[in-house]
C-alpha cells in the first residue's frame, strides 16, 4: 500500500483523506452500529440461501452423528429425481396450483368485497373490523385444530348443511383425494382475508370523496365507479395482496400439519410439508434441500417484482 | 353530509349491506364459537351430532386437562417470545433510526437487501440454520430459538421503524446536531422518547408472529418438554386418542395471549398490518 514503509503518520493522514466524506464521524458510527445486523442478514439470509443450493447438488442422504454433512457433488441428480421420478413431488406441484388459485382468489375477492362494504359509512364499523381481522392474530396451528373439526367429513359443516336442507353441498373436504388442498385454503383464507381487507380498506380511505362525487355527478353508476375508478386506483394494493397471498401459498406448512398432514393420495400435501418430512424425518437432507431451493426460486418470482416496485419508494 | 331522501331503495340497500356484514361476521366467528363450546363440554357430551349445540352446563375439565398438558410449553413460549420480541424491537429501532436518519452511500440498497429476508420462505434456509445451531451448541435450546427469531426479525422491524422515524422531521435531528448531540444522544434523548407508538406496533407484531410460529419451533425445539406451545397443541391434536374437548381447550389456551393482545391493542395491530406491507 504505502511506498517503502514510510512513517505511519502520513499514511494515516492519507487514509483519512481517501476515506469517503460520507463515512466520517457519526456516519461511521452509524455504519458500525448497523454492521452486526448486516452480517447477520448476509449470513442467515443470503449465505444460507447459497448453502441450501449447495446442498441441493450434494449427496447427503443419511443421518450422521452431529449432523455431519455429506457434500459429495452429484450434479443435478436430486433435481432430476424430484422432477422426473417423484410422483409425490408432482402431486405437490399440482396442489400448489390449486392452492394458489383457491387461496389467492378467496383472500383478494373477499378482502375487497368486505372492505367495500365496510367503506359504506357503517355503524359499528370498528366491531366488524375487529371480527374480520382477529383470525390473523390466531396461529396456524389453532386455526388448523378448529377447521379440522369443522371440516370433519362426518361432522361439522356437513352436519349444518344437512340441517338446513343443503345436503347436496356435503363433501369430503380435506379428505377428498383430488381437491383436498382446496379445503385447506378455506382455513387459510379465514385467517388471511382480514389482513387483505385491512389493506383494501386503507386504500379505499385514500381515494378522495371529491373524486367519487365527481364520478357520480358525471352520471357514473356504482358499478362503473368501481369498474373504472376504484378498482384501477387500488391496483397497487391488489399487487401487494397478490405478493402476500402468493408467498402464503408457497410456504403453507402449519395448517397442513394441523389439519390433515399429506392427506389421502397426498391431496393436501405441500412442498413445505414434503420438504420437512424428507429432511427431518427421513434424513434425506439433499432431497429436502432441493425442494427448499425450488421454493426459493418460486418466491423470487414474487419478491423480485415487489422489491423493484418498492425501490423508487425507498430511494427518496 | 347532505340528507338523502329516505326512499325504499336506499333502505333496502342499507339492509342488504348490514345483512351481508352480519353473515360474514358470523362466518368469521364460527371456528372460535366451536372451539369455545367444545372446550366447555365434558367429554361424554362431545358428540358429533350435537357439536353445534351450546353446552348444557359449563364444564371446565377440557380446559383444565388441556392446561395441564400444555402448561410447561406455554411457559416455554413466554420465555421465548417476550425476550425475542423486546430484543428484536430494540434492534429494529436502532436499524430503522440509521436507515431513516443516517443514510450513507449504499444504505438504501442495504435496506432493500434486508427486505428480502421478510419474504423468504423459512424452508429455504432451514437445513443450514439447523447445521449452524448444532455447530454452535444452540440446537435444541430456548436461547437458540430466541436468537433465530431476533435475526429473522431484523428485516420487518427495520422496515417498520424506518417508516416511523422517516415521518419525524429532519429539522429535529439537525437542531440536535447543532447543539452538539451525536449519534447515540440523538437516538437516546430525541427519538427514543417519542418512539413508543412504534415500539407498540413492532412489539405486538413480533410478539404475535413469534408466539404463533410453528415451523422454526418444531425444527429447533422438537423435544416435547422444551417445545413452544403451538408445537405442543399440534402434537395433542394429532393424536386420535386425545378427547376433542381437551384438544379445543389446549388450542384456546395457546391462542389466548395473542387474542388478548389483539383485543386490548388492536389499534397498534392494525397499524402493523399496514406498516408491514404497504410502504417503506
Amino acid at each position: 500500500m504505502s511506498q517503502g514503509g514510510g512513517p505511519t503518520a502520513p499514511l494515516l493522514a492519507r487514509l483519512k483523506a481517501r476515506w469517503p466524506k460520507s463515512m466520517r464521524g457519526d456516519r461511521l458510527v452509524a455504519f458500525l452500529v448497523l454492521l452486526p445486523s448486516i452480517i447477520a442478514v448476509a449470513v442467515f439470509v443470503y449465505g444460507f440461501i447459497l448453502w441450501t443450493f449447495r446442498i441441493s447438488f450434494a449427496q447427503w442422504d443419511k443421518f450422521m452423528p452431529n449432523l455431519q454433512p455429506d457434500y459429495t457433488f452429484v450434479g443435478l441428480d436430486n433435481w432430476r429425481k424430484l422432477f422426473l421420478d417423484d410422483e409425490r413431488f408432482g402431486i405437490d406441484l399440482r396442489n400448489l396450483v390449486y392452492y394458489a388459485v383457491g387461496f389467492m382468489s378467496q383472500c383478494i375477492i373477499m378482502g375487497f368485497v368486505i372492505a367495500s362494504l365496510l367503506d359504506q359509512k357503517i355503524k359499528g364499523e370498528a366491531i366488524f373490523r375487529t371480527i374480520f381481522i382477529f383470525p390473523f392474530a390466531v396461529s396456524g396451528i389453532v386455526t388448523g385444530v378448529a377447521w379440522k373439526w369443522l371440516m370433519y367429513p362426518s361432522a361439522g359443516i356437513n352436519l349444518l348443511f344437512d340441517s338446513v336442507g343443503l345436503g347436496f353441498l356435503k363433501n369430503n373436504w380435506y379428505a377428498d383425494t383430488n381437491y383436498g388442498t382446496l379445503a385447506i385454503t378455506i382455513a387459510a383464507a379465514w385467517q388471511m382475508t382480514g389482513y387483505i381487507m385491512a389493506l383494501y380498506l386503507a386504500g379505499l380511505r385514500g381515494i378522495s370523496a371529491e373524486l367519487r362525487e365527481a364520478a357520480q355527478i358525471d352520471g357514473a353508476s356504482t358499478w362503473n365507479l368501481y369498474r373504472y375508478v376504484i378498482i384501477p386506483m387500488l391496483a397497487p394494493v391488489t399487487f401487494t395482496a397478490i405478493v402476500l397471498t402468493g408467498m402464503g401459498s408457497i410456504r403453507v406448512f402449519d395448517l397442513v400439519a394441523a389439519i390433515s398432514g399429506s392427506g389421502a393420495g397426498y391431496a393436501t400435501d405441500t412442498l413445505a410439508f414434503y420438504m420437512f418430512q424428507l429432511t427431518f424425518q427421513k434424513n434425506l437432507f439433499a432431497l429436502g434441500g432441493t425442494i427448499a431451493a425450488f421454493m426459493i426460486i418460486l418466491s423470487a418470482f414474487l419478491v423480485g417484482p415487489y422489491l423493484m416496485s418498492m425501490r423508487h419508494e425507498v430511494e427518496r | 353530509m347532505t340528507a338523502r331522501p329516505l326512499n325504499w331503495r336506499h333502505t333496502v340497500s342499507r339492509a342488504l349491506i348490514y345483512g351481508a356484514l352480519t353473515v360474514l361476521a358470523l362466518y368469521y366467528l364460527m371456528p372460535i364459537y366451536l372451539l369455545v363450546i367444545t372446550a366447555l363440554k365434558p367429554y361424554a357430551r362431545v358428540d358429533f351430532t350435537q357439536m353445534w349445540r351450546l353446552p348444557q352446563s359449563i364444564d371446565l375439565s377440557g380446559f383444565l386437562t388441556g392446561w395441564k398438558a400444555v402448561a410447561p410449553n406455554f411457559i416455554n413460549s413466554v420465555i421465548i417470545t417476550v425476550p425475542a420480541a423486546l430484543i428484536s424491537s430494540l434492534i429494529g429501532s436502532i436499524n430503522g433510526y440509521i436507515f431513516a436518519k443516517w443514510r450513507f452511500r449504499g444504505s438504501d440498497t442495504i435496506f432493500l437487501l434486508f427486505l428480502v429476508g421478510m419474504f423468504l420462505p423459512y424452508q429455504g434456509i432451514l437445513i443450514p440454520l439447523v447445521q449452524t445451531l448444532v455447530a454452535f451448541g444452540l440446537y435444541g435450546k430456548l436461547s437458540g430459538l430466541i436468537l433465530v427469531h431476533c435475526i429473522f426479525g431484523i428485516p420487518i422491524t427495520a422496515l417498520m421503524f424506518r417508516g416511523y422515524f422517516a415521518s419525524i422531521p429532519n429539522e429535529l435531528v439537525d437542531a440536535a446536531k447543532i447543539d452538539g448531540c451525536g449519534f447515540f444522544k440523538i437516538y437516546r434523548y430525541i427519538l427514543l422518547p417519542i418512539a413508543w407508538p412504534a415500539f407498540a406496533v413492532v412489539g405486538i407484531w413480533q410478539f404475535t408472529s413469534i408466539w404463533n410460529d410453528y415451523l422454526i419451533g418444531v425444527v429447533v425445539l422438537s423435544r416435547p418438554t422444551l417445545s413452544p406451545v403451538n408445537v405442543a397443541v399440534k402434537n395433542i391434536a394429532g393424536s386420535w386418542t386425545t378427547e376433542w374437548n381437551v384438544q379445543m381447550g389446549a388450542a384456546l389456551i395457546a391462542a389466548l395471549p395473542t387474542i388478548f393482545v389483539y383485543l386490548a391493542l388492536g389499534r397498534f395491530f392494525m397499524r402493523g398490518l399496514l406498516a408491514g406491507s404497504l410502504k417503506g
